[in-house]
């Protein structure tokens, strides 16, 4: 059963589609407004495993498991939770485990928490630093493929990609 | 156990050989998948299986062994999949123990061998050696079906524990700070994945 979403969460229903297209069963995440569209379309699927997690790093195991165990999982964490995931991207980087992480930016474009600017404009060189791949998508038209391309970088090449979406595909919070 | 009972427990902590005891409490490896935690339960369980395909030893990730089995158990419903780790590993991600008790896989086993110190590091203390119970924790965390191990008498409930087929469950297994079996395990994770996974998918 299809459900769309209307206006700007259209997007949000490509996303979802591309990775359950691509054989991702496993959704795990730390809820994030960002994502909300994405984790209720993932409960809401009865071919669908969901994970909530008490903090993001679970998430960087748990989908190293699961792909010890043969399935495809993804990550839905907002940027402040890449900070936690740092030393959790040992295990991905040494054993060259698969993942996708999708991450919702905030401290990006267009930000009015002055709290959120640290750990916002740090998680790109922080995922970098530990061995993660990073594509920025600021348009709707380009989440397709970007979904795509990170899926087959992760699960053909063995590789850790995130997609940083950024607060001009979702939006800036107002305060 | 009632909080109350688990509480009244700690004079008998920290007493058993974990060179014996691990072995005994998981009887036949080759019925699990196993994930074991990095530093003491991996020479554990690199000893116990000799580093047999159904099992992956951490070496470093500290906190990841909770989560790891539980993706592998999600993924492989028809197995029965045991993390075991230290005190010290599941202090540092004891959040891990409530998304298990979230979840509720019925084919997840964790056994946690609690000696109340870092033994990797020097044997300080952990938090367990003082106040912390890491039993009540994962009560308390939503894993209903837990014992605490402290004498060669709970060895068979605790194997028995482990082989659950209905509940995730929990077995702390205090034993005191000797080393764990001298075992000079693989530390290649990338060699170690495609031997488990070629295994177990093939």
């Amino acid at each position: 059963m299809s459900k769309t979403f209307s206006g700007q969460d259209t997007w949000a229903e490509t996303l979802y589609q591309t990775l359950r297209s691509m054989d991702t069963t496993l959704f795990s995440y730390v809820p994030d407004a960002g994502h909300g569209a994405i984790i209720n379309r993932a409960i809401e699927d009865a071919d669908v495993t969901t994970v909530p997690l008490a903090t993001e790093e679970e998430g960087v195991s748990l989908l190293a498991g699961a792909h010890l165990g043969g399935i495809r999982g993804v990550l839905l964490m907002q940027s402040s939770g890449v900070g936690n995931c740092i030393n959790m991207l040992s295990l991905t980087n040494i054993g060259r485990f698969p993942l996708v992480s999708i991450v919702s930016m905030r401290g990006d474009y267009g930000e009015q928490n002055p709290w959120q600017f640290p750990m916002g404009q740090g998680t790109q060189p922080c995922l970098e630093a530990m061995g993660t791949i990073c594509t920025r998508v600021d348009n709707a038209d380009d989440v397709a493929g970007a979904t795509q391309a990170a899926v087959n970088m992760a699960y053909r090449s063995d590789q850790s990609v995130a997609l940083l979406l950024s607060q001009k595909l979702i939006g800036a919070k107002p305060f | 156990m009632a909080i109350t009972e688990l509480k009244t427990k700690q004079s008998n902590l920290f007493t058993l050989d974990r060179c014996t005891a691990v072995p005994s409490i998981i009887g036949d490896s080759s019925e699990f998948l196993i994930i074991a935690g990095l530093s003491g339960t991996a020479k554990d369980i690199g000893h116990l299986t000799e580093e047999s395909p159904n099992a992956f030893l951490l070496g470093g990730a500290m906190g990841a062994a909770v989560t790891m089995a539980l993706g592998l158990a999600l993924s492989q419903t028809d197995r029965k999949v045991l993390a075991v780790f230290g005190d010290g590993e599941c202090l540092m991600n004891s959040s891990s123990l409530s998304t298990v008790g979230f979840v509720q896989p019925n084919n997840l086993s964790l056994l946690c061998v609690d000696n109340g110190t870092y033994g990797e590091t020097g044997n300080q203390l952990t938090h367990t050696a003082n106040n912390a119970d890491l039993e009540i924790i994962a009560n308390g965390s939503g894993i209903e079906k837990t014992m605490t191990v402290t004498s060669e008498a709970d060895y068979e409930a605790a194997s028995n524990l482990l082989r659950d087929q209905t509940a995730p469950t929990f077995v702390l297994l205090s034993v005191h700070q000797g080393d764990p079996p001298n075992y000079r395990r693989n530390f290649d994770a990338v060699e170690r994945k495609t031997i488990f996974r070629r295994h177990l998918l093939s």
